[in-house]
This record gives C-alpha cells, structure tokens and sequence, in this order.
C-alpha cells in the first residue's frame, strides 16, 4: 500500500479509510514478540505514527490541468548598465513564459554617493591634509564600494587610517550638503548634519574594544572580581555609614596608634607580617570576612607578601565554614597532591590555588546537600523516623569521602548503600533524619536556597 | 593633581574605616614633598619575585664545639638580578648569643655569613627605599644545619640549603617608583593599559658603588634552587579539573534528585543503570 505511494501508483479513489482499514492491520502484524508491549512503547510505540504530510497529497500537488515545460531561455537584468544577455532555465506554464524583470534586480541596491563639482570643491572642501586628488579617489571608492570603508582603506592608493577616511567622507558630505541647500535649517534634521562624525572618539572607541578584545580570561576575572568588590564596598559603605554615625570618634583615636603601633620599625618580632594587626584593626564592620574588603584591605597595605595576601584569601573565603570543613578541605588538596602552601607562590599560582579552594569548598557544599537529599528521599520513602543504622551509616560515608577522592564511589554508591542497608534490615528504619517528614522536607528546602 | 588622588584613595579603600583612612592620607601629605610619591599609579601592582634562605656547610676537620658550621643566610632576586633599586637594607636578626645579633646590610648582595653550631629562627627585615615604600616587611627562616637523612658524616662539600620563593607585592606604587623600575630585569611591572604614558624618568642607576649587586655569579649560586610555578600550576590545573568535573556530576544528580515526584521503587529498571 505505500510501496505503490512511493512508486506513484495510482491510487485507489478512496484513500481515507483505506488508511484506516490498514492502520488496524499493521497494527496487529507490528506487535513484537519476544518484547513486552510496555518497552516496546518506549521505543515509540505499537502503532505506526501517522504520517504529518500525506505522501500522496505530495504527489498530487502539480495541478494535472496545466502545462509546465521548463525551457532554456534568453534574459536581461535591469541591474545590468550593459546589455549582456544571459540565458537560464525557465519554467514555463502552457507556453506562456513568465513576465518582469529578472527577479533579482531588485537587491540591487547603492549608496547615494554626493558628487561635488570642482567649483564647489575650491569653494568648500579644501583640507590641508588632504589633496583634491586623494578626495576624488576617496569619492571614487566610495562609490564603487558602497562605503564600505575598510575595502577602501585596503585599496586606497595612500595609506590612509579607516577613520580618516570616514572623516573625510562625511566631513566633505556634510560641508556640502549645507552648502547646497537652500537655508540652514532645512538640513538640520539630516542625520550628516544633526551628528556629525567624531574622528578622536571613535578611535578611542576602537581602541577601547581591541584592549577588551584583547583581555586573558585572567584580567576578565580580575575585572569582574573588582567591580564586584567596588559594588560591595559601595553597599557595605553605605551600611556603614549609617552604622557607625555615632561610634565616629572613637575608632579614629584607636585607629592611628595602633597603625602606628604596629609599623614601628624592627622591634616587633610577632609572627609572620606585622601589617596584619594594622589591616585588621582598623575596618571595624561586619564585613571583614568578606573577599571584596580582603582585596580592599590588601590595597590598603603598602607593600605585602604574596604569601600573606593568599592567606587573607583562603581566610576570606572559608570564613563561612567550620573547622571540619577547613579540614576536609585540606584533606583533599592533599590527596590531589597539591601542596598547601605553594611552594612557588607566584601570582598565577596564588590565584589558582585559591579557586581550587573555592571550588573543593562548592564540592563539599554539593556532597551535604546530596547526602540530605538522600536522607530525605529514604525518610519519604519509609515515612518513619530512624536512628542508629542511620548515623553509622553517614558517618561511614562522611569518613569515605574524607578519605578518598574516588569519584564513582561517592554518587552512586551512597545511593545503592542506602537500599543494600534497606534491605538487609527489612521493614527497619534507615533514615537519617529524626524529624517528622514535614521537617525533613524542610531542611532540604532551606539548602536549596543557600547559594553555592 | 594631588587632591584628585587623594579622592580616589578615599573612594576606592575599603571598608569602612574612613576615619583612620583620612588621618593616614593627610599623614602622606605631610611627610612627602618629593614629587611623584604623592601620586600612585592606581590599578598596578608592582611585584618583585625574592627567594630568602640559608646555606650551611659543615666544617668537617675545622670544626670546633661552638663552630661546627658555616652557614650564610640571604635574600635574592628570584632571578639573580640586583635588588638594590628597590631594597635600602636588609636587617637580619640572630639569636642573642651571637655578638651584635643585629646585622644591618646596607647594600646588595644582602647577606650574611656565619659560623655556629645551633638551629635557630632568623628574623629578616627588609627596608626599601623612600619611594617604594616607607613600611618595612618581615620574614622569618629557619637556619637549618644538618640535612635530613642523617646517614653517614656530613660531607663538607654539599651544603644544606633551605630557600623560600616569595613575592613581594606594591599595590600602587609611586609614581617615581614606577618610573625608575619600569624596565628593571628584578621588577615584574605589568604594562601599562595603553593610553597611559608616565614621565620618562632617568633610567635605573646603579646606586651599589662596589659592583654589581646582584647574585648571578656569587660564590654560592651553584647552590641556588630553581623555582618554577610551570610545575605547580600544571598540578593545579588538572586538580581544578578533577575537581570541576565532581561538581558537575554532583549538580547532575542533584538535578535528578530534585525532578523525582515518586520514591525509588525498589525493584525497578532504574536500578539497572
């Protein structure tokens, strides 16, 4: 039946309900054996789909009362200045050939260059830096190539920058467009006139997008990093200065002695980098932990090392965790066999090392969640509160991942540890949190919030 | 000129600590009437890659009781090269039981050579010139005289070296300072974003009269230790890797876990995978 489709057969009058008489058929001749029904719906399904496009209908589309002969028939173009004729294949219906011009003359499109007269040019145009000569070639240009001024720059006889030319051009444009027209206010609204073209800024411009252009993905994350820091302190100030209109004095009395106090030259020998007490003291907002008033508080230091600067940063950055988690952290750059202090301190290395913090800090961050998200799905699943197995078992894991960096193991195998402990302790409740379903889903919820 | 950089320090701090931040920069005015130290070169940081440490070497048959080693302890341009633009002198503070334990070395090489018997902690201050940085920067090494595998006698032909790689960093540096340093082979200077242009300032002189300062044919650079950060970023790239690709495992079944209405069933295809 659609063997004869294909073929261009024809069809029997009525192919509706044959479709419909066939669809039953093929049905049940489609049912596979050897596979359930249910898996081989997955595959898309028992029955045939219908077809979007009729096939027939396809076959039928040329309308049989006409007659189509294609023919190889001369052509003219009206976007032509000669009268090149040019020959194509033409499709024509009962013997008529089309009509009109040939249908792609009318993308032919041009720039309405101005053409100045020599009069006007020793009139108006006259430009110390450039000759009549080199203006009429620019004119030239202009016209052959449609102001596309980077070609003209290529072909132009001197060398000559692309804004200069632009300059040139629209300056001359616009002197003469004024000059010809009847009274000033009549150009004004002319885009020449209302803007005319600023050769200095859109150099600028230029360069100022080649320099972005141009930037390492380092200095773009620099960047990013010190307008965020200039978005937070702008906010941080702001908290501030409404915070601390009353503590006012008092900070500025403490603030010169200690910094005093702790530049003495040579009599301290407290640990390593005595600017700490200094940069520590005198920012006395809640901010302090933050990395944005790190990297201010490091500016604010007139000379540092770089060691120490990497340090604030690690702090800054884990300030929001704990101790284990500090500790966790260190576990695995160990057991990635990165060193914990660099050995080669350099600023590359002291900014890699730092998102490899971060980033093992996201990690650990995403593990929790996991192992909540887990906890919460077996709790859902036995609805019911549980308690040794349990903890055994998130402490078993906790220890797992701390001590090895296998990643397979963690995802999957938390998952499957959760059933094997199911199963071996039948109806038994292997959940970790000891709160009301309610609660557990409560927790996870609040995780989700958090931003990682 | 000045007021506009003062105003920009003032936007541009930290947190806020305004108050001592405008008793520091009126500080800054007073004291400095030597022009270009006033302005910074905002958005710069200067930095001078340094190597500290010691290098001992056991006296073998002329060793005594109280002197069993020589040891030499210094600063160096990571490099080698002369950092007497940018360091006035170096004060090393040694243990009390040596004579004057305060040794100031007021040119560059800066070092120090010794003779004792113990292991002890060595304080380093490093003081720069005016135009660089009026505060000093403290560092602390521990002298080390025997090596670590104490098999066998100390041979007095290799020495025990313990050196740290370090950079010292000059958040906007002076004017005057990025001028003469510019194109010092000691100084790491970033290039300026174009556009900008400094007074071309006479070029680095060389203010060490006895010769060269720096350390590139010293009687102990045999013993020098190389540091290269190719090593330690490539491990840090692929730990990041390693790292990055977890994370996105981890989100991957978050995400899963997030779009399950249903509990597991126990015994479904699921399990298969």
């Amino acid at each position: 039946m659609d063997a004869k489709d294909i073929l261009g057969l024809p069809k029997t009058p009525l192919p509706i309900p044959q479709e419909k008489k066939s669809r039953p058929q093929k049905d049940s001749q489609r049912k596979p054996d050897g596979i359930s029904r249910e898996v081989y719906a997955l595959t898309g399904g028992v029955a045939p789909l219908m077809p979007s496009i009729d096939v027939s209908q396809l076959k039928r589309r040329p309308p049989s009362d006409e007659k189509i002969t294609w023919q190889w028939l001369p052509f003219t173009s009206s976007a032509r200045k000669d009268d090149l004729q040019l020959y194509h294949w033409v499709r024509v219906v009962n013997g008529v050939p089309p009509t009109g011009d040939y249908s792609f003359a009318k993308y032919n499109k041009s720039v309405d260059v101005i053409r100045y007269t020599d009069e006007e040019y020793e009139k108006y145009l006259t430009d110390p830096k450039w000759t009549k000569e080199e203006t009429d070639q620019l004119f030239d240009l202009c016209e052959r190539f449609d102001l596309r001024f980077i070609i003209i720059a290529d072909r132009f006889p001197t060398h000559r920058t692309v804004e200069e030319l632009k300059d040139r051009y629209y300056s001359v444009s616009r002197a003469i467009l004024v000059a010809r027209a009847p009274s000033p206010g009549e150009v004004a609204g002319h885009p020449l006139v209302k803007e005319p073209y600023n050769v200095t800024q859109e150099t600028e411009r230029k360069r100022a997008l080649s320099m972005v252009l141009s930037q390492t993905k380092h200095q773009e994350r620099k960047d990013a990093e010190v307008l965020a820091e200039a978005k937070r302190i702008a906010e941080s100030r702001m908290a501030a200065r409404a915070a601390e209109e009353p503590d006012l004095p008092v900070p500025s009395d403490v603030g010169p002695e200690s910094a005093e106090g702790a530049v003495g030259p040579g009599d301290t020998i407290s640990p390593a980098n005595v600017q700490a007490p200094a940069a520590a003291i005198a920012p006395s907002t809640s901010v302090i932990a933050d990395n944005a008033s790190t990297l201010a508080s490091l500016r604010m230091l007139r000379v540092y090392l770089r060691t120490y600067a990497l340090e604030q940063m690690v702090q800054a950055a884990s300030s929001s965790a704990g101790l284990r988690t500090i500790k966790r952290v260190e576990q695995t750059l160990q057991d990635l066999g990165v060193n914990l202090k660099p050995k080669v301190p350099t600023k590359a290395v002291c900014a890699e090392h730092l998102e490899l913090r971060k980033e093992i800090l996201t990690l650990l961050n995403l593990q929790k969640q996991l192992q909540y998200k887990e906890a919460e799905g077996s709790s859902f699943r036995d609805g019911s509160y549980g308690d040794m197995p349990g903890t055994a078992k998130r402490s078993q894991r906790a220890a797992d991942q701390d001590r090895t960096f296998v990643p397979d193991t963690i995802s999957f195998g938390g998952d499957r540890v959760v059933k094997r402990e199911q199963k071996r302790k039948g109806p038994g409740r292997t959940s970790e949190t000891p709160s009301s379903p309610a609660g557990a889903h409560k927790r996870p919820r609040k995780m989700k919030a958090s931003d990682l | 000129m000045p007021h506009t950089a003062i105003e920009a320090q003032v936007e541009d701090g930290g947190s806020a600590s305004k108050p001592q931040r405008i008793i520091k920069l009126s500080k800054t005015t007073d004291d400095s009437d030597k022009k270009g130290t006033n302005k910074r070169v905002k958005d710069i940081e200067i930095c001078v890659p340094i190597v500290y440490g010691t290098i001992a070497f056991y006296l073998g048959r002329k060793a005594s009781e109280s002197q069993s080693h020589k040891w030499t302890v210094y600063v160096r341009g990571a490099t080698n090269e002369d950092l007497g633009a940018v360091i006035k002198h170096v004060v090393f503070q040694l243990h009390p039981s040596f004579n004057n334990p305060t040794r100031i070395v007021e040119a560059p090489p800066f070092e120090l050579s010794e003779c004792g018997w113990g292991e002890f902690e060595i304080g380093i201050s490093i003081f720069f010139h005016s135009d660089v940085c009026d505060k000093h920067l403290d560092l602390y090494h521990m002298l080390k005289l025997y090596p670590e595998d104490e098999s066998g006698p100390q041979s007095t032909k290799k020495p025990v070296v313990m050196e740290s790689y370090n950079e010292i960093v000059f958040p906007d540096p002076s004017e005057c300072f990025f001028a003469r340093v510019q194109n010092h082979p000691a100084v790491v200077v970033p290039r300026m974003p174009a556009g900008f242009s400094l007074p071309v300032l006479a070029p680095v002189e060389n203010t060490n009269e006895k010769g060269r300062g720096d350390t590139k044919d010293h009687p102990l650079s045999q013993w020098f230790l190389n540091f290269s950060e190719a090593d330690e970023l490539l491990k840090l790239a692929s730990a990041r890797q390693q790292v990055q690709a977890h994370i996105v495992k981890l989100r991957r079944e978050l995400s899963v876990i997030d779009g399950m209405p249903q509990p597991l069933k126990p015994a479904s295809s699921y399990e298969c995978t």
